[in-house]
């Protein structure tokens, strides 16, 4: 199959993103948190960014979380919704906002030294094309940094629902994103031509009263199904309240609170520069390893492969 | 919205492109548009935000 899946509708994304757009504030603590933590990785880094995309920036999270770094000159807010790009601002930056694709990028090569994105790129239909564009849109030995849901993000929802709708409609349809994970978030950073890519996992676990608020939450952070198959009909009301039930059946702690688990996917990584470090070409060693083990050398050389071809040679040779 | 907070950002205009051809774009100040000849659309800026999604764009006739 040559053309990319398109698993999600991005016009209705951002209706979702519309919608939420005029109460995200209220329902905005999950994406404070994730900025807060992307905010403390850059002071990790010893670099200045004087030019900086938010891909996804939503209710302005991320420009909040980092209104303390004198280096910014320029904070480009960017989202697909028209409404999110004028809700986020903060007075405190240099601060522009565009409304834009993800998957399309309206910015010139070499643009930005940072670029960050705040649980936004797991609505991607094409995350590879869209990884590609952010290396293109740096400079050289500029970063991203990203942090997006994956993992078993909103696993216990997923089984409830589930659950609720064999039992009272015979059958199941997709309700919760298909999720990357981990180990393919690392694989696509190298794709997408990023040196030094990392990817790594931090679960935030939400306690909630009852799964009802819990969707209502998800709603709320225009955080809503928005899969091209998924039903076009309403949920039924039985559907949902059976689905909470069993929700706090499964998963319900014994103060009658329900967890909701949130996979964080952080990818880091840096457009190529001549100036970091590179891998050594193979077989260019200058000492040994067993040497700086301090034991003795087994060698591995022709002669072993060799022997053992000529044993199973043996018993032909003989019969 | 002000008239002065509306304004398109010269630092921004410097590095957008048209997000379809990736060529760049000439501003319309009066018309708050901003204008790709290769794709032939026109994107609008409303209150100081420019809006470059393709299917917001206004093609161009001639």
């Amino acid at each position: 199959m040559s053309d990319v899946m398109n698993v999600f509708d991005r016009a209705l994304v951002r209706r979702h993103h519309d919608r939420a757009g005029e109460t995200i504030a209220d329902y905005s603590f999950l994406f404070d948190a994730v900025a807060q933590r992307l905010a403390d990785r850059l002071l990790d880094v010893t670099r200045r960014f004087p030019r900086c995309l938010d891909l996804g920036s939503r209710g302005g999270a991320m420009a909040r979380a980092l209104a303390e770094r004198r280096d910014i000159e320029l904070m480009v807010q960017c989202d697909l919704s028209p409404a999110m790009a004028k809700v986020a601002g903060t007075p405190s930056h240099r601060v522009a906002a565009v409304s834009a694709d993800e998957e399309f990028l309206p910015f010139a090569p070499g643009s930005f030294e940072l670029v960050v994105s705040n649980l936004s790129l797991h609505w991607t239909n094409d995350l590879p094309g869209a990884l590609i564009q952010i290396r293109q849109i740096l400079k050289p030995d500029g970063l991203f940094l990203g942090a997006m849901l994956g993992g078993e993000t909103l696993h216990e929802l997923r089984t409830a629902l589930m659950q609720a709708e064999i039992e009272l409609e015979g059958g199941v349809s997709p309700r919760l994103s298909p999720l990357a994970d981990l180990r393919d978030a690392g694989a696509l950073l190298q794709r997408a031509g990023f040196a030094l890519p990392v990817a790594d996992v931090d679960r935030i676990t939400v306690s909630y009263p009852n799964a009802l608020k819990l969707m209502q939450d998800l709603r709320g952070m225009g955080e809503t199904n928005a899969i091209h198959t998924r039903r076009q009909t309403m949920t039924r009301r039985s559907t949902l309240f059976r689905a909470a039930e069993i929700y706090q059946e499964t998963f319900g702690d014994s103060d009658g609170r329900i967890p909701a688990t949130f996979d964080i996917l952080t990818l880091t990584g840096w457009v190529p520069d001549a100036s970091q470090q590179q891998p050594l070409r193979p077989g260019s060693a200058r000492s040994r390893l067993a040497d700086a083990l301090g034991v003795d050398e087994i060698g591995t050389d022709e002669s072993a492969g060799t022997a053992a071809h000529t044993r199973s040679k043996d018993p032909k040779d003989q019969s | 919205m002000t008239e002065s907070t509306a304004k398109l950002d010269p630092k921004l205009l410097e590095i957008l492109v048209c997000p379809v051809t990736k060529s760049p774009l000439e501003y319309n100040a009066e018309a708050q548009e901003l204008i790709s000849r290769q794709a032939q659309l026109a994107y609008p800026i409303r209150d100081g935000i420019p809006i470059m999604l393709a299917d917001e764009a206004r093609a161009l006739d001639d």
